[in-house]
């Protein structure tokens, strides 16, 4: 058997990070910690609860019968649930979201690394992409009914409008400001077209089109309640204008509210997971946190 | 001599200026041979110009005048029978060890790239390393990635750009001693490109000494000393200290050169 010769070089950072990482997680079992698990849980938690406890007691105070407390929300929840409402609600939302947001990333991404890559497209289409860009989506509502009338196109269509673009600037922002050594390696093995784009430009500029689409999802998921405002009968934004319309059910506005939060976070939780994948880790190394 | 496999003849760059008539000359009137199997290494002060001229050799960029050709093929692109190795991170982030060294064996079957990707990765001493990606590994061992990559891709000559000069000084000593020993066993022209005379010395059979921009060739030091060097031998010490004499520079800190 032959003896392998190890590097001299081969003995850094990644034993001395994990080591410190154990030993973190050996001080955290300390409840007196203040960055042990316990507190990590209960800082947030005890935050939620003394909001939830002034909110309450503001509309205690001020003797509002249309602003709901916190109790009449979560009862305004318990009843979409048992009308079966909210699971449909949410799943109309969300379908909706889900449409528009693939469409734009499946136009956004190749888009922005074509016209990233091809200067002469580039100065041919970047004016007309920063003219549509700030007409916020809500200005299209006209439009949108216009085209597509009463159905789940108009919303989608306004949810597309309003995620493509950050997704599109950020993929051509990746492409332009991507690393030279790696376009001159890439050449340097024959790469053809195709295999440049799909093997190295698309994979150097994952981790800032993933942050493209984090924001865009953000952006598509703020829209659908402007766009579910208009035409359609199903959805969380539907709930909230029904809601108020039908009868001022201030607690299931609030309720409709809440949910669109909860869920909100729960989409970006998942982008986030995204950025865990090795492919595109090295994008992110080096951030403070 | 030997037949030159690369050769550089007349070769001149200029970089347009802000204005017109505000033209950066880089390298004037370059001639060089680099012959089959040698192991050239090119020094000079720093932003001399060094780095343009191997990235015009390697066909990345293009002279202003002047040819470079490749056994007596004129360079207009870059080309995989010859690779370029990069100061600092040219590696793919995105791949790990093992996919990064087979970046250049697509057209390979399966067989035989697990075969080369190993005994490349070997070669370097990266054996258990083949899943971690480069920004888990150290300055040092992402170049010896770098340079198993370009072995693997069995080009004829491989360009080296300042390949060590981002390494600690221990780490670039131990890369210079493999450097040679996988030359030895793989039989590449490799070009070497270096601010660091020391390290010419140790590596090359022959040393090309540019000047100050505009850069041109100014003289060249046959290094006919055996392998491996000692660093305290006296062929070795006055091998560096005649190219230390030619770049005009003192041995004695403090003091001003006599050339």
């Amino acid at each position: 058997m032959k003896i392998k010769s190890v590097p001299a070089e081969l003995t850094t950072d990644q034993g001395s990070t994990s080591t410190l990482d154990s030993a973190r997680s050996r001080e955290s079992a300390r409840i007196g910690d203040p960055d042990s698990l316990f507190w990590r849980i209960v800082r947030p938690i005890g935050m939620a609860a003394l909001f939830l406890t002034l909110w309450g007691l503001a509309v205690r105070w001020s003797g509002s019968d249309l602003f709901p407390t916190p109790g009449n929300v979560a009862r305004g929840i318990v009843e979409l649930i048992q009308k079966g409402l909210l699971l449909k609600y949410i799943v109309a939302s969300v379908f909706r979201v889900s449409w528009g947001f693939a469409l734009a990333v499946l136009v956004g991404v190749p888009l922005g690394l074509v016209l990233g890559w091809y200067s002469r497209a580039f100065q041919a289409l970047n004016p007309f992409i920063q003219i549509l860009r700030p007409i916020s989506p809500i200005a299209w509502i006209p439009v949108a009914i216009l085209w597509f009338g009463v159905s789940d196109a108009a919303p989608i269509f306004l949810i597309f409008l309003a995620s493509v673009f950050p997704i599109t600037v950020a993929t051509i922002a990746a492409v332009q400001n991507m690393q030279l050594v790696y376009l001159r390696a890439a050449q340097n093995f024959g790469l053809s077209t195709g295999e440049l784009f799909r093997q190295v430009i698309l994979r150097a500029c994952l981790p800032q089109i993933i942050t493209g689409i984090r924001i865009a999802l953000g952006v598509a998921w703020l829209v659908v309640v402007a766009a579910e405002m208009i035409a359609v009968n199903s959805g969380l934004g539907y709930l909230i204008i029904d809601a108020r319309n039908a009868g001022k059910r201030y607690d299931l506005v609030v309720a409709g509210m809440v949910m669109i939060g909860l869920i909100g976070l729960i989409l970006d939780l998942l982008v986030r997971q995204l950025e865990k994948f090795d492919e595109v880790r090295w994008g992110y190394v080096g951030r403070r946190k | 001599m030997k037949d030159a496999t690369v050769s550089i003849r007349n070769l001149s760059m200029r970089f347009p200026g802000k204005r017109a008539g505000d033209e950066i000359a880089v390298l004037q009137n370059v001639n060089a041979d680099v012959s089959r199997g040698e192991l050239v290494c090119i020094v000079g002060p720093s932003g001399c110009g060094k780095s343009t001229l191997l990235n015009i050799v390697a066909g990345f960029l293009r002279a202003t005048s002047g040819e470079v050709t490749v056994e007596g093929q004129p360079v207009h692109y870059p080309d995989p029978r010859r690779i370029f190795v990069f100061q600092e991170n040219g590696v793919f982030p995105w791949l790990n060890v093992y996919e990064n060294v087979g970046f250049g064996l697509r057209q390979k079957t399966d067989n035989e790239r697990q075969q080369i990707i190993a005994r490349y990765i070997d070669m370097v001493g990266l054996g258990g390393f083949e899943t971690a990606y480069p920004h888990e590994l150290s300055g040092g061992m992402r170049q010896r990635v770098e340079i198993a990559r370009a072995l693997a891709a069995n080009p004829d000559i491989i360009y080296m750009d300042e390949p060590f000069g981002a390494l600690d000084f221990l780490t670039r000593l131990k890369m210079r001693t493999d450097l040679v020993r996988i030359w030895q066993s793989e039989k590449k022209t490799i070009l070497f490109v270096t601010h660091d005379i020391e390290e010419a010395v140790q590596v090359a059979d022959r040393v090309l000494i540019m000047t100050a921009r505009p850069a041109t060739i100014q003289d060249v030091v046959d290094v006919d000393l055996p392998r491996p060097r000692h660093l305290d031998s006296p062929g070795y010490l006055e091998k560096r200290d005649r190219i230390f004499q030619l770049m005009g520079m003192s041995l004695r800190v403090g003091e001003t050169a006599a050339a």
